[in-house]
């Protein structure tokens, strides 16, 4: 009986049997044949799909081209917000200069650049990375922006009066001291990155997981729209449990 | 060593909204010295302790170590904040080494240090906690112990009990009494706490509150072989009584006079 109730407060667990849940719905629904298997694929039938993809090879191809333009964007992103947001935030004449600019830059959703985009750089990887770059370097920079205004006086002032200079101020205690907020904007910014690419590939794109759903719209092939979603999905949730491993084990101290 | 504090003053803001925080406040600090400034809420305390430390510059008069005008923070006034002041991703032991590694001491020497100083406020056994999961009074023993690796010719004590609860506290002033008569350091304290001040000190200012003035000074010349008689003796006592009520004379009376 205790067993039964440790068991059911696992944080897993309850989790896993919402999804159990929808799954059994799901298959319930069409099984029963309540909606239309054209509106609605059996879970079956979307497994069969990404079987036939994956045998193709049409699977990888596209996972490897949409993680790869995620990963190219969001590394170039996050390595411009890191040491720009700490300006934005130790300095008052930087943040002065460049907070008003990024208020109104940060405004302007994103998939309305990929015109302009598409007309300076084609069709190429380029314009996907750089909508990434761009849909997310303004998240990324305030998120660290505000982490670094909320670092403790007391600890920048303790290093300066045990003889430490601005370079080591911003190395030895402010970079250490926001690491578990700059990972957590990472994580959550990285949801943004999905979606700007599979809006990318929604509008031009040779392959991608975007490019395959809208396909497969062409064709009315819904399981395949289901797999997609579900990849999706999935790889999302795969980058959210990794960037909340690199932070518990390299933020312990602030869990 | 001579730390010398010159008619100094503070005042924020300007023009009309212009406050006058600290008025022509004059002492010194000689080594191996402890000296207190003792003061209510709204004394300035904490911000002569700023001006000392360098993190804010005085309106006008001059701080002076052997002569040399204090233009910023550095390593000769180490600081110990009232609290929140340890880095919490290192450890007690990395904590201590931080202001020599910042110095650039070698390993060595760094290695050597840290545990001195650990042992010295009694915490060797605690080397690789981090922070969070020391109490209070020993957090505030591992700032002690960093702000002493550090090497300064003079130690600035701002409230450095202030946020421990009673008992602690009290075992916190006869350690750190004891780590006066032990490594001889040289020490500036500000506190609100009267007690403390007069148990810690051989000579106590006392501020008055708006703008902060220095209204009396008071060499103490007790005999501190054991702080726990010392907090009981008459002298002491009367000493006490006579500055708290020094103190609370310049505070603004609280109910108007019948």
């Amino acid at each position: 009986m205790a067993r039964a109730k440790d068991l059911l407060h696992h944080p897993w667990v309850l989790g896993l049997t919402g999804v159990l849940v929808v799954l059994l719905i799901w298959t319930l629904v069409t099984s029963l044949r309540l909606v239309d298997p054209l509106f609605l694929p059996s879970p079956a039938a979307v497994l069969a799909a990404g079987r036939a993809q994956a045998g193709q090879g049409l699977l990888w191809a596209d996972l490897l081209a949409s993680v790869g333009r995620v990963l190219g964007g969001f590394a170039l992103s996050a390595a411009v917000a890191l040491p720009l947001g700490i300006a934005m935030g130790t300095s008052t004449v930087i943040n002065r200069l460049l907070e008003p600019l990024m208020g109104l830059i940060r405004y302007m959703p994103a998939p309305a650049f990929i015109p302009l985009l598409i007309i300076y750089f084609g069709l190429g990887e380029l314009p996907k990375i750089l909508l990434i770059f761009i849909g997310t370097l303004f998240f990324n920079t305030l998120m660290i922006m505000d982490a670094v205004k909320f670092v403790p006086r007391e600890l920048v002032e303790t290093a300066l009066t045990l003889g430490g200079r601005t370079s080591q101020v911003l190395l030895r205690v402010i970079t250490p001291c926001i690491a578990p907020q700059v990972i957590d904007a990472y994580r959550i910014n990285m949801a943004a990155a999905w979606n700007l690419v599979i809006v990318a590939e929604l509008v031009a794109a040779n392959e991608g997981l975007g490019k395959r759903i809208s396909l497969a719209q062409r064709f009315l092939r819904t399981d395949e729209i289901f797999l997609g979603l579900i990849v999706i999905g999935l790889i999302g949730l795969v980058i959210d449990l990794g960037f909340r491993l690199v932070m518990r084990r390299a933020c312990a101290w602030a869990n | 060593m001579q730390l010398r504090v010159d008619q100094v003053e503070k005042s924020f803001g300007s023009g009309r909204s212009r406050k006058l925080v600290l008025d022509r406040i004059s002492f010194t600090v000689n080594t191996g010295e402890f000296v207190a400034l003792v003061g209510s809420s709204g004394s300035g305390k904490s911000t002569m302790m700023r001006l000392v430390a360098g993190l804010d510059r005085p309106t006008a008069g001059v701080i002076s170590i052997d002569g040399t005008p204090v233009r910023g923070p550095g390593s000769d006034r180490g600081m110990v904040f009232q609290k929140y002041s340890l880095y919490p991703w290192l450890t007690a032991a990395q904590n201590v080494a931080f202001g020599m590694e910042l110095q650039g001491l070698n390993r060595r020497e760094i290695r050597e240090r840290t545990s001195y100083f650990l042992e010295v406020v009694g915490l060797a056994d605690a080397a690789r906690r981090l922070p969070r999961e020391l109490s209070g009074g020993m957090q505030q023993r591992v700032a002690i112990a960093r702000a002493l690796a550090a090497q300064p010719r003079v130690l600035l004590l701002d409230e450095p009990f202030g946020a421990l609860d009673l008992q602690i506290r009290e075992s916190m002033q006869e350690f750190m009494h004891d780590l006066w008569q032990r490594t001889g350091l040289t020490a500036l304290l500000i506190t609100h706490d009267l007690e403390e001040a007069l148990l810690l000190a051989r000579e106590v200012h006392i501020l008055a509150p708006n703008p902060g003035r220095i209204v009396r000074s008071v060499a103490v010349d007790l005999d501190r072989g054991d702080l726990r008689h010392l907090r009981l003796s008459p002298q002491f006592l009367e000493l006490r009584e006579e500055l708290a009520s020094c103190l609370r004379g310049m505070e603004p009376a609280l109910t108007p006079a019948p």
